[in-house]
């Protein structure tokens, strides 16, 4: 089985978020850079599926030079190639119309990724590619189970989940808690040293959406402090300071 | 020009989600058209109406009643191309995302999602998208003639002062090809208010010592009219189903209200709630950094505070 599994490089979750050049461009000073934990449990769960299916796990990401050692992590995770498309990921657009054309040379069975990355949230992606392919698309997916050529899905809804079955191959969008994370042990780092990482040059495409200037949201003023022994008091202001009783 | 709006039903009602949808396509364009999938009750296209729709396509075929996002998608781009629109607007959900993505490739739309206001066309078209969970914005321009909007819940408020929706069959094409997921079964909560939906969320956390412990929230939840949400500890413990976490890895909530019960307020957690109106911190340890987000708290004992409150409450209902 041949899956390609699509990594995002994002900045860590406890990251403070700010910008520079007048609120054009993420300030990235001091900022960790990760694997999307979203992508990391689609790669996590790539690796699983390599140890009782064989087959090869090739990592990809859209993004410029500065995103190869979240990419070489991925190889010392498991992944046994990765192909970085040299460019910045301006939109979902133009993110899918990468992977659409790398998925499309390679003929994977599995189409890999995370339900969404967390820095824009877009959860586009997934889908664009499987409508790019002409393959469905699952998201967010929380168990992924394959048997021969087919795969039994659940997939999260609205306060419940979605059973499903459907012929490989397809794309998938991965989520908590399809497989655990998977620390690199000291052989896969050694290992993902020597693993090949090719860089591709970008389509063409233009991305329909462009970021004009980013936004902090309004600071938050101080908290009003109830006494647990009155709250007559705090019924009060919700009812009538808040308005939301 | 015209608006198409794609309303979700639930259990034949159309979703709260799906009514702000309509009212934000009906604030940016006058000619609005809705369409709906599967048996949708009474009086629900008058909900639709008074939004701002003045047209109601509905998809009644049996093989179209349970969502399908391929085979909607490729119903909805139909739609759009009959009606001529150049909006799509839906709220986000585990069926409008990829849903619009799909609809996005098929009809060359530039898709916007995470959209928490109206937009802005004094020059182009730019609209105010949350990112990073919820702890920025970007002001994004959209290109070409087509435009799909993903909303975020409470971007805009209903309205109910529109007209009346003329229902009008719309049977669209169909293509095998969009069969080729099968749904095999769907296991929902059922009588509880979804968290997504929901305008009122009270979540517990690890300070609640135990799933056994959950009562005082679902009676505090039930007589306000919220849904019950979760800290990822909490779920991942599982004394709380998965679809409950809220946070930056699970679901991000923007209710009027917020209700945190025992949650210390980690930076992850935060995410998923920083585009509540109001937060509401009750915990019985005042350095909780959750109180630094929070309009409101109480410093005590969620064991005592949480009852006093429920009936501080409903002696106000009376």
């Amino acid at each position: 089985m041949k899956i390609l599994v699509c990594i995002t490089h994002v900045p860590d979750t406890t990251s403070k978020i700010s910008f520079t050049d007048n609120n054009t461009k993420f300030d990235k000073t001091g900022v960790q850079y990760i694997i999307g934990p979203y992508d990391d449990y689609a790669l996590a769960r790539a690796v699983e599926l390599k140890e009782v299916n064989g087959g090869s796990i090739t990592v990809l990401n859209v993004g410029e030079a500065e995103t190869e050692p979240t990419i070489r992590k991925a190889l010392a995770i498991g992944a046994d190639d990765a192909i970085r498309v040299n460019a910045f990921p301006t939109d979902a657009f133009f993110v899918a119309k990468q992977i659409a054309k790398v998925a499309q040379e390679g003929s994977y069975d599995l189409i890999l990724m995370g339900r969404e990355s967390i820095d824009f949230n877009g959860g586009q992606v997934h889908s664009m590619v499987g409508e790019l392919m002409g393959l469905p698309s699952v998201s967010p997916v929380m168990v992924l189970d394959i048997e021969g050529s087919t795969a039994r899905i659940q997939r999260e809804i609205e306060g419940g989940k979605e059973f499903m079955e459907l012929d490989l191959p397809f794309v998938a969008g991965c989520q908590e808690p399809i497989a655990e994370w998977k620390i690199p042990n000291m052989r896969g780092i050694m290992s993902a040293r020597t693993k090949p990482l090719n860089v591709v040059e970008p389509t063409g495409d233009e991305a329909p959406v462009k970021v004009e200037v980013f936004e902090m949201p309004p600071a938050k003023g101080d908290v009003k402090l109830i006494d647990p022994d009155n709250l007559g008091e705090l019924v009060n202001l919700l009812k009538n300071e808040a308005k939301v009783l | 020009m015209s608006a198409l709006a794609f309303v979700e039903l639930e259990e034949g009602l159309v979703k709260k989600s799906s009514l702000e949808a309509v009212s934000y396509a009906s604030s940016v364009e006058s000619d609005v058209t809705a369409i709906v999938f599967g048996a949708m009750n009474d009086g629900e296209a008058d909900k639709i109406g008074a939004a701002g729709a003045n047209k109601v396509l509905h998809v009644a075929d049996d093989s179209l009643a349970q969502p399908n996002i391929m085979a909607y998608a490729s119903a909805i781009a139909e739609a759009m191309d009959k009606e001529g629109s150049n909006l799509l607007v839906l709220a986000k959900s585990s069926l409008g995302d990829p849903v619009s993505a799909r609809v996005a490739i098929k009809t060359g739309a530039s898709l916007a999602t995470n959209v928490v206001d109206l937009p802005d066309t004094s020059s182009g078209f730019k609209v105010k998208c949350s990112i990073y969970t919820g702890k920025a914005f970007a002001i994004n321009t959209l290109s070409g003639d087509k435009k799909i909007l993903g909303l975020k819940k409470n971007a805009v408020a209903v309205k109910e002062d529109g007209g009346s929706a003329s229902v009008e069959a719309f049977a669209p094409t169909k293509n095998d090809g969009d069969f080729k997921v099968k749904v095999t079964n769907t296991e929902k909560a059922t009588g509880e208010i979804l968290l997504p939906e929901a305008d009122l969320v009270v979540s517990g956390g690890r300070g609640l010592k135990g799933p056994e412990n959950w009562g005082m929230i679902e009676e505090l939840a039930k007589t306000i009219g919220a849904a019950t949400g979760c800290s990822k500890p909490v779920s991942d413990m599982d004394w709380r189903p998965h679809h409950e976490h809220v946070g930056q890895t699970g679901v991000k909530v923007s209710p009027s209200l917020y209700i945190a019960v025992g949650i210390s307020g980690a930076i992850q957690h935060l995410a998923g709630v920083n585009s509540s109106k109001y937060i509401l911190v009750i915990n019985k340890d005042p350095e909780a950094p959750f109180f630094k987000a929070a309009d409101y708290g109480v410093v005590g004992d969620a064991f005592e505070v949480v009852p006093k409150l429920t009936e501080a409450i409903k002696a106000q209902q009376g």
